[in-house]
């Protein structure tokens, strides 16, 4: 059968009727579009996550110590009463975990959350407040671009210093030499001694607005009113010393808390792979949802496609008798229209892909959310662009295949 | 015009009735069409219309037939019928040796690309593609490679003195020259028939007369022409005229006669 007079047929139409095949287009373009977008959206996302986010906010070859998972999806009621069942940890158990940790492993208490900063020259301004030890500024890879941070004998002796994110220091201080200046945390008064580099933001969450201060400053009260510790960050030189650390901190904590064998740990330590593997049933979920609404286009867009050959082969009904009269068998008129439909969707598909294409790249400038083409998602939505053309055309090709010769003829 | 009847290409009363009567079996190849007792019926909401009650017709390779009748005498029908578009409810029908009366769709469908050449009263070209693509169409579902299918419809539409005009679009050209490209598109896969449906009923008489010549020509050339219509002086081209009444065959006769059968 005639492949590419069928195609050539087909595109003739849409150059013919603009408008009509722009409507007959459009679901098969909207679903095929954001097909499109949210893949390369999702895909740019975990590339982000895999390759900088883990590094950025997580570190490397880090974990934490902690009460109860950070990242945990799907927390059944079950486990979350476990969670809340599990004794706190205090400044003594992390003192125990840091104790046997190898050498050359770093740690630092962490106790962070969004408290209000305010200086005497603005309003307040909503900041992440880290209460920590010295050595976080070596594990996070912090630069301090002005002034310094805090020390290891400022922790000790709880001095109410505070170093400040380049977002904070713009805010509170507008272009003055924030250091030396009075920063207000939660009410309590600090003095900043250091403000960091510029380092961007992650999913539209700026890291620059941060301000940390020493974790035995009052602050650390805010944040913990009980006067536990939400977390302790232990880095290692390298992975496998990593994994020592975490099975020392394991058999310690176990030891101190008298956990018999078989008995699951009641505290977490947690590494980049578990932010990861959350990062991935995130994705996972993202895909499915994002792939729910172009379905939806995809069958909008089959529908409108069948009622256009319908109509097409409705009013060509004389062109298939007099096709059959010369000699076209069945098939030879069915894949003629199926080739044509699936020409159709395929056009619709093109432009659905070109526009995603530009969607996803708008929504990376816009939005802080990057993007990233898949190579497969085009591929993917041309199959289903000719696929959904193909299903589309099967109904009035095979009626059409179907038509009596004479009948076909006579019709006007 | 007197036809010229020429014997050897004309079958003789005789003949044909011992074709017609030994109903099964396989006629010699020189009989192109060959219809023992074909019979159609249509169920019209419940009434029974006999359009055809019983037809034996022979025609022999060469023969310039046309067949003639007033209208629902069934000339319709039996041209469907030979033209392999309708199955008959009864008798036989063979075509260049081969029973084409049991035939299903797919199969009539090669038949009507190898052995018909349509030639129908509206013309019946595809109205968005050009008079070479038109021609080209029954090669294309004869499975012939583009180049020589090409090669092939310019040839056709050069038969027809049409070989410049051959990337025009039907409504770019007159009447006469798209009944011209039908004749080329009908030529082209060398058909054993020429089927004429009122070939000249939608032209003026100066072209009916440029068309009936053509006629004329591929008759004379050896081309088997079959042409319904019920104008007699179309009909007188004809060398053998074949009259249907109420679905069964009047007379079957040289041409000399065809307007006294008529009454006219």
């Amino acid at each position: 059968m005639p492949f590419f007079e069928s195609v050539a047929l087909a595109l003739n139409t849409i150059r013919v009727q603009k408008l009509k095949s722009f409507f007959t287009l459009l679901g098969v373009m909207i679903g095929v579009m954001f097909l499109i977008a949210v893949v390369s959206i999702v895909q740019g996302m975990s590339n982000y996550v895999e390759n900088d986010f883990a590094a950025k906010i997580i570190g490397v070859n880090t974990f934490t110590f902690r009460r109860r998972p950070n990242f945990n999806p799907n927390t059944t009621d079950d486990q979350w009463r476990e969670f809340q069942r599990r004794p706190r940890i205090y400044a003594a158990d992390a003192e125990l975990v840091r104790s046997v940790l190898p050498t050359g492993n770093k740690a630092a208490i962490v106790n962070q959350n969004f408290l209000y900063a305010s200086s005497k020259l603005s309003r307040p301004r909503q900041v992440q407040a880290i209460a920590t030890e010295a050595a976080y500024f070596d594990i996070k890879k912090l630069v301090v671009e002005s002034g310094r941070a805090f020390s290891a004998q400022e922790v000790g002796a709880g001095a109410k210093v505070i170093v400040i994110g380049t977002d904070v220091a713009d805010h509170l201080f507008n272009g003055l030499d924030p250091l030396g200046r009075e920063v207000r945390i939660g009410g309590m008064p600090y003095t900043v001694i250091g403000v960091l580099e510029k380092q961007g933001s992650v999913f539209g969450f700026s890291l620059d607005r941060q301000a940390i201060v020493p974790w035995t400053t009052p602050v650390s009260r805010l944040i913990q009113p009980k006067g536990d510790l939400q977390s302790m960050i232990v880095q290692g030189s390298s992975r496998e010393e990593m994994q020592d650390g975490i099975e020392n901190a394991r058999e310690v904590m176990r030891g101190s808390r008298h956990l018999a064998p078989g008995r699951p740990d009641n505290f977490a330590l947690e590494t980049e792979d578990s932010a990861l593997a959350f990062f991935d049933g995130l994705k996972r979920q993202m895909i499915v949802f994002g792939t729910a609404l172009p379905a939806i286009g995809l069958v909008v867009g089959a529908m409108v496609i069948m009622n256009i050959m319908l109509v097409a082969v409705a009013e060509r009904t004389r062109e298939i008798g007099i096709r059959k009269a010369l000699g076209a068998r069945r098939i030879d008129i069915l894949s003629q229209f199926l080739i044509e439909a699936s020409t159709l969707s395929v056009v619709g598909a093109g432009i659905g892909i070109a526009l995603g294409l530009l969607a996803a790249k708008i929504v990376s400038w816009l939005t802080p959310l990057p993007a990233a083409v898949a190579p497969w998602s085009i591929l993917m939505a041309l199959v289903l662009g000719a696929g959904v053309g193909i299903v589309a055309g099967v109904y009035p090709a095979s009626r059409a295949a179907r038509l009596d010769p004479i009948a076909a003829l006579r019709q006007e | 015009m007197s036809p010229q009847t020429d014997d050897v290409a004309l079958s003789t009363t005789a003949e044909r009735k011992v074709v017609v009567q030994s109903a099964g079996a396989q006629p010699d190849k020189d009989w192109v069409i060959v219809t023992r007792g074909l019979k159609r019926e249509y169920d019209m909401g419940g009434e029974i219309v006999r359009a055809l009650q019983g037809v034996d017709l022979a025609i022999r390779k060469n023969e310039y037939v046309a067949i003639m009748g007033p209208s629902g005498s069934g000339k319709s029908t039996l041209m469907n019928l030979i033209g392999c578009l309708d199955t008959p409810n009864g008798g036989e029908y063979w075509l260049s040796g081969q029973l084409v009366s049991t035939m299903k769709d797919d199969e009539l469908a090669r038949v009507r690309n190898k052995e018909i050449g349509f030639v129908f009263q509206t013309f019946n070209l595809l109205p968005r593609a050009t008079a070479l693509h038109n021609v080209e169409l029954p090669l294309v579902y004869a499975g012939v490679g583009s180049a020589e299918r090409k090669e092939r419809a310019m040839e056709a539409l050069t038969k027809v003195q049409l070989g410049d005009r051959a990337m025009h679009r039907p409504n770019e050209l007159s009447g006469g020259q798209r009944q011209r490209v039908a004749i080329a598109r009908a030529l082209v896969n060398r058909p054993a028939i020429l089927l004429a449906d009122e070939p000249t009923g939608n032209l003026d008489s100066t072209t009916s007369e440029e068309i009936m010549r053509v006629f004329e020509t591929l008759a004379n050339t050896g081309q088997t022409v079959i042409m319904v219509t019920h104008e007699p002086d179309i009909a007188a081209h004809a060398r053998r005229v074949v009259v249907l009444r109420d679905g069964k065959i009047a007379s079957d006769e040289r041409n000399q006669k065809v307007t006294s059968s008529l009454g006219l």
